[in-house]
């Protein structure tokens, strides 16, 4: 299986088993490097697909709650040679396949050919990169060659022929946005919601995964029947900052 | 210079750049989230479609004649020539409305956002020059203005922050990150990423994502046709030298625009070289970047190997930031401009000159202008030197305040 598969496979399994698929996200080095290994096999053990998010100075697509983390993950000295060193010392160990979401910079900074040829041996099957749009997913050919997951990202502004373009260039899942915004924030319409991914579940012919303002159970229900998974990423991180355990949200959450 | 370099250096003269995605060279594009694509999409035609439009035309030339107050004057400085052993001419955009060059691509994209339909208008600032040309143009056309700015230049560039109140705009202070103008547009965008279809975000340099490169550039290039007129029908020749002060690089790139094609014009760039070029010391963006994309564009950027982009640090707000518009690492690519670092004292000491030599007192980033063609001048038999004073310095009373009462002039 090439490592955009294992991806889908993990959505679809998880919707499978448990109704829907569940996506941890969690910042890297939050709130140390030395904490970030524990937090990280938590979130394995209880998520299909977890997202590593990659600390970015300028995180423009982000709320308060992540924003924060990044600043004290970089405090805290993470960069992206520490974090694939502990990525690629934890393979095999951890129970879910990995993304990488991050933005653009950093990624180019360590090299997209470098990071192909690394994802492999440090369990890494894919990226989400919040700001490279369809118009310049070219640049992640690197990426794309070598099999990995180029997560394709869709807003509920997007156009119906922006759309088809997307999904069709999307593989591992198609992300979509829910709510216009940055993350972490919740906004409730929620029969425009199950329109929109019902316009996408159609398009698509990989599993969707719904995103952004995710934050309860009741949350996840209204999406069940509308997408094949969920992804949580602000709700974890702020447990994470009152240093609560990550393990028990998640299963909640299903 | 190879082939490839001087065919795109043509293609910027001909108005063939940027490309329909946004490049100049390999520099610009549009990396940015998914949900502002459509907002910049119909931006971009918006935008396309008023340039063309003679109506539109007919407008704008109106507001800028009689509320902006242009052409403004080009003027020989007589005293500054006697002590830089050069002839000396000044573009004067401090006496533009609100006080400096940031009001013509204000005005013209408040119309634009207007035209489109927009409800609101967000926008960032740093010297608050750009929050307070966007208030007024707001002001003008009528629509609600809400300006964020680091609030560490809340404190240095008090006066502006009042001036954006009393005309409407609301100035939301942003204390996350450096509190400088790159914390400002990260919050502008995250704000415009929450209701990109009810607002149109302002930017207020030649930077960001495409087409915002462009526009401002389409907005800001009547500084460097006029000087070019001028020029010929004041000193009946173009300079030898022509100088401006680089941000983001906004006035600069409509500066040079009159001259790109005139191959015996010089131009340079001064940069904000704070207090040494040690990192986190200054903000000279091309004398110490790497390639890099921050806030939607790909140019030179100050940054570590890790990706991360790095503190800044100038005594003008308004150079303050950590990237360049695309445009300029184009030229650089090419050399057809060259950028320098000018030290935060030296551009004080410019400042100086200025006002005692002429009666002018200009913005602390012009003076990085000033202070950086008094160098070039050096060794040289009598130069015809331009410098685009962009904006004027009673925004800078309490930064000049501070450093005469620690006796630092
Ligand atoms: C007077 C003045 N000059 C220059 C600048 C720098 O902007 P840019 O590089 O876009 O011209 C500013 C920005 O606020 C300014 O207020």
């Amino acid at each position: 299986m090439r490592a955009h598969e294992v991806i889908s496979q993990a959505i679809t399994d998880g919707r499978d088993t448990h109704g829907i698929a569940l996506v941890a996200y969690v910042t890297a080095g939050y709130p140390s490097m030395d904490a970030f290994p524990a937090i990280l096999a938590d979130a394995c053990a209880h998520a299909d697909v977890v997202e590593v998010g990659i600390p970015f100075s300028n995180p423009i697509a982000d709320g308060g709650s992540l924003q924060e983390t990044a600043r004290a993950a970089l405090k805290a000295g993470a960069t992206m040679n520490k974090i694939m060193h502990t990525l690629r010392e934890l393979d095999g160990t951890l129970a879910a396949p990995l993304l990488l979401m991050g933005y653009l910079n950093p990624l180019l900074a360590y090299g997209l050919d470098r990071l192909a040829d690394d994802a492999q041996a440090a369990g890494v099957h894919g990226v989400i990169v919040p700001d490279l749009p369809l118009e310049a997913l070219g640049m992640a050919e690197p990426l794309t060659d070598a099999g990995l997951a180029t997560i394709g990202m869709v807003s509920p502004v997007t156009s119906d022929a922006r759309l088809a373009r997307i999904v069709e260039r999307a593989t591992g899942f198609v992300y979509a946005v829910t709510s216009v915004g940055v993350t972490g924030q919740h906004r409730s319409d929620q029969s425009s919601i199950v329109e929109y991914l019902h316009k996408v579940t159609s398009a698509a012919t990989i599993p969707v995964c719904a995103g952004f303002g995710i934050r309860s159970k009741q949350h996840v229900d209204t999406l069940r029947e509308s997408c094949d998974g969920v992804i949580v990423g602000s709700a974890l991180m702020e447990a994470v900052g009152e240093g609560r355990a990550i393990g028990p949200i998640l299963q909640g959450l299903r | 210079m190879t082939t490839d370099t001087s065919n795109l250096l043509q293609q910027l003269i001909d108005g063939e750049l940027p490309d329909e995605r946004g490049f100049f060279g390999p520099f610009g594009g549009r990396f940015v989230p998914e949900t502002l694509v459509p907002a910049l999409e119909r931006f971009e035609r918006g935008a396309r479609e008023a340039l063309k439009d003679g109506a539109f035309k007919t407008e704008l030339r109106q507001h800028q004649e009689t509320w902006v107050g242009r052409p403004t004057p080009l003027m020989y400085a007589p005293r500054l020539s006697e002590a830089w052993k050069a002839q000396v001419w000044l573009k004067r955009e401090d006496l533009a409305h609100t006080g400096a060059h940031k009001i013509n691509n204000a005005l013209g994209q408040a119309l634009i956002a207007k035209r489109i339909g927009a409800q609101r208008v967000v926008a960032e600032t740093g010297a608050g020059q750009h929050g307070v040309a966007t208030a007024a143009a707001c002001a003008r056309v009528g629509l609600p203005c809400i300006v964020y700015m680091g609030a560490k230049d809340v404190e240095r560039q008090a006066p502006n922050v009042v001036r954006m109140r009393r005309m409407g705009a609301e100035v939301r202070p942003v204390s996350t990150g450096d509190a400088t103008l790159r914390a400002a547009v990260d919050e502008a965008i995250r704000h415009w990423v929450g209701d990109p279809q009810g607002t149109h975000y302002i930017l207020g340099s030649a930077v960001g994502p495409h087409p915002f490169p462009w526009i401002v550039r389409e907005f800001q290039k009547v500084i460097g046709v006029e000087s070019r007129r001028q020029m010929l029908e004041q000193a009946w020749k173009l300079p030898d030298i022509a100088v401006a002060c680089v941000g983001g690089g906004s006035n600069a790139i409509g500066f040079y625009h009159g001259f790109l094609g005139d191959a015996e014009v010089e131009l340079h760039g001064a940069e904000a070289g704070g207090i040494g070029p040690a990192v986190g010391q200054h903000a000279a963006t091309m004398s110490g970047g790497t390639p890099g994309v921050l806030h939607g564009s790909r140019s030179m950027l100050l940054q570590d190997g890790d990706g991360q982009v790095s503190d800044t640090q100038s005594v003008s707000a308004g150079l303050d930031y950590p990237a360049i518009g695309p445009e300029h690492a184009l030229l650089a690519h090419v050399g057809r401009v060259h950028y320098h670092a000018v030290r935060d004292h030296d551009a004080i000491a410019a400042l100086d000159e200025l006002c005692r030599l002429e009666g002018i007192l200009p913005a602390v980033e012009p003076a990085h202008a000033l202070a950086l063609a008094r160098r070039l001048c050096e060794g040289r038999d009598d130069p015809t030197v331009l410098v685009n004073v962009c904006g004027r310095g009673d925004k800078d009373m309490p930064i000049l305040t501070r450093l005469a009462e620690e006796g630092n002039t």
